[in-house]
């Protein structure tokens, strides 16, 4: 059995179990935990109830990003539902002797950017947090997927959840990408697809040589959206790229102990004749820039094509022109040419330096849209500081664009940073949800290329016009 | 925490025929600042269920008097998205005790069991006959049994069995839950750990 052939997903996972159930899921064990302040008060309280305390302090690692402001962030938060979830992140943490990187602590930001920034986030580690885009930790390697309340309760307790362990899919990517064409836009073409519940049941390994050429941000935006195709998570191997990524870091592993662990992470990869419940293939040259026209990840299609017709869309009907309507598209509408009020930079999954790079490689040297409203946010302080000595700033400024403070922001809307009921916006962001930037709005789904040709324009644009 | 235990459950049930049902809509963020678990119920769906000046919205089932019930049946992909539990204690505390779909997102899935609230994955063809049955009565009595994991339209008798691992039906029959299981074996796990 010990040599059978196995997936980089089957090591990870099997070397994770303490107990399997028969007829229930795995004992499986968690090395780091991420937190945040929406998602964990009710989980602490729970241990508090219990009379129950956190096994591991040192494995788990908090920082504040859901619900905080992105402009003023010395002053107090105003709001004060916000702030007591802030008050309360800062004091069970500072209870149970657990890492916190709250509000104006330097190492700040969106947990799935800080955490792989630090050199929290390594290859081979079972990584959970109460957030479904925990999945971008894949991008090294790692297992990781975003979990209940209930389970961030169990992690904090017994440092394990109760998993039972997902099918396996394969998803291939293979030539080389077109002009514009980003990680988003893989990410979104491959959503395209399957649909917003085509790997539901799946953890899916990407594979094939655009994901081999492609950066470590890059790779961290794709295994971000894995999530939006319903898989509980996606993964890449590790290889020079990751360790390159890794090496030096602050809490990544130093000297001897980087040898060692070196040596682990190069067996990190799925065995030749190893296979999977479910293996798909795409080609490179046939992804353009994309962006979504629907209320749902999977509504997305090439810039330049036109939104399909009900008949041709698998799934019901109703639902469809329910979402179209919400939208205020209709069948066979092209978007090219859509006005844009808002543009939306930031989030977990295009808000780290790459993505501000690519959206300065457009807007240098324009002006912004009078009429578009555009909130740039980094996704952390570091990402903040690189966009100062990279001279994005100035690009940026110049071209009428203002920064932001590190956060959510308008991903979910939870501070204030919400997009008006009506109005569209380009995010760069994950969801396009009905309601998800703000009560009533609209949003669609891009890179950071096309968001950019969007402020410049005021319309939905193909960003392959300015490149 | 441990929930109310879930045997046998015989109630007219609410139909939500939209696919993709994503826990934004089940529970919007803004309404995530709570640092409890309770009250999650008063905006269960609350941009589908209220306007923007907070007056209930006609057209929206929770607000016809003539659905109600302790079961919620939703469309394919129920519960994609955000992995909030708070759309599992918003439905819980609105008082469903069942979800009934043809397909469940992974999270939410979990998320249901964990707080005690049923998810009940039955065929597309099945899915549509509660609707109809639902439609052509809307008082129509859905039973639930999690022992025989069993579904039945009570006015026609059709039914159709549902999955459920065993040690989650034993939890959800008694009452216990995955902290009481990992907190009885927590000596094994501090072993795994300093072998690891």
């Amino acid at each position: 059995m010990s040599n059978s052939p196995t997936t980089l997903f089957d090591k990870v996972w099997d070397s994770h179990v303490v107990r399997k159930i028969a007829d229930g899921p795995d004992v499986f064990f968690i090395d780091r935990h991420f937190i945040h302040e929406v998602t964990s008060p009710v989980a602490f309280l729970g241990l508090l109830t219990r009379g129950i305390g956190v096994l591991s302090p040192e494995r788990t690692f908090a920082t504040a990003d859901h619900n905080t402001p992105t402009i003023n962030q010395h002053l107090p938060v105003e709001d004060p539902l916000s702030a007591n979830q802030l008050l309360q992140l800062e004091k069970n943490t500072a209870k149970y002797g657990i890492s916190h990187w709250g509000l104006g602590n330097p190492k700040n930001g969106i947990v799935h950017v800080v955490g792989p920034e630090n050199g929290i986030t390594l290859p081979g580690m079972t990584i959970v947090c109460g957030d479904s885009h925990t999945s971008t930790h894949g991008a090294f390697g790692a297992i990781a997927f975003g979990i209940g309340t209930s389970e961030v309760e169990m992690v904090l307790s017994s440092q394990c959840i109760m998993q039972p362990k997902p099918m396996k899919m394969r998803i291939n990517v293979n030539g080389v990408l077109g002009k514009g064409v980003t990680p988003k836009d893989v990410a979104l073409y491959i959503i395209s697809k399957l649909t917003t519940s085509g790997a539901t049941g799946y953890f899916v390994e990407y594979a094939g040589d655009v994901f081999e050429k492609m950066s470590m941000e890059g790779r961290m935006t794709v295994c971000n959206l894995s999530i939006e195709m319903g898989a509980r998570g996606g993964m890449i191997a590790p290889d020079q790229t990751t360790f390159d990524y890794i090496h030096g870091r602050e809490l990544a592993p130093k000297g001897a102990d980087w040898d060692k662990q070196l040596a682990y992470w190069k067996t990190l990869k799925t065995d030749a004749s190893a296979t999977f419940d479910e293996e798909i293939t795409f080609l490179a040259s046939d992804i353009e820039p994309m962006i979504t026209y629907g209320t749902n990840p999977g509504m997305g299609m090439g810039i330049s094509k036109h939104i399909p017709n009900a008949v041709d869309i698998e799934g019901g009907v109703a639902t469809y022109e329910k979402s179209l309507e919400y939208m205020g598209f209709a069948q066979n509408d092209s978007m090219i040419g859509k006005k844009v009020d808002y543009v939306f930079i930031g989030s977990c999954t295009n808000g780290r330096i790459e993505d501000f790079r690519a959206f300065a490689s457009i807007v240098k040297g324009r002006k912004k849209a009078e009429h578009v409203t555009a909130w740039v946010v980094p996704g952390s302080h570091v990402v903040e500081a690189q966009i100062r000595e990279e001279g994005i700033y100035d690009i940026l400024t110049e071209a009428g664009f203002a920064l932001r403070q590190p956060g959510c922001s308008a991903c979910l809307a939870m501070n204030d940073d919400k997009i008006p009921a009506g109005k569209y916006a380009v995010s760069t962001s994950n969801r396009n949800f009905e309601g998800r930037q703000g009560p009533g709005s609209r949003t669609l789904l891009a890179s950071p290329l096309v968001a950019a040709a969007a402020a410049i324009t005021g319309v939905v644009t193909d960003p392959r016009e300015f490149l | 925490m441990a929930y109310d235990s879930f045997n046998v459950l015989k109630s007219s049930a609410v139909p939500l025929p939209i696919e993709n049902v994503d826990t934004d809509q089940i529970i919007p963020a803004r309404f995530l600042k709570a640092t409890e678990r309770t009250g999650f119920g008063d905006n269960l769906f609350r941009d589908w269920r209220y306007d923007k000046n907070d007056a209930p919205k006609a057209d929206f089932v929770l607000n016809n008097p003539t659905y109600t019930g302790k079961i919620l049946v939703g469309g394919k992909n129920f519960g994609s998205g955000s992995s909030r539990e708070h759309a599992a204690w918003a439905i819980y505390d609105y008082g469903f005790r069942c979800v009934v779909s043809s397909f469940f997102a992974d999270i939410f899935r979990g998320n249901a069991i964990n707080v005690g609230v049923l998810p009940v994955q039955v065929s597309p063809e099945f899915l549509h006959e509660i609707f109809t049955a639902i439609e052509a009565d809307p008082k129509a009595e859905i039973e639930v049994s999690l022992p025989e994991q069993k579904i039945t339209i009570v006015s026609t008798g059709t039914f159709e069995n549902f999955a459920i691992n065993g040690y989650k039906k034993n939890n959800l029959l008694n009452g216990f839950d995955d902290i009481d299981y990992l907190q009885a074996m927590k000596s094994e796990i501090s072993a795994f750990a300093a072998n690891r």
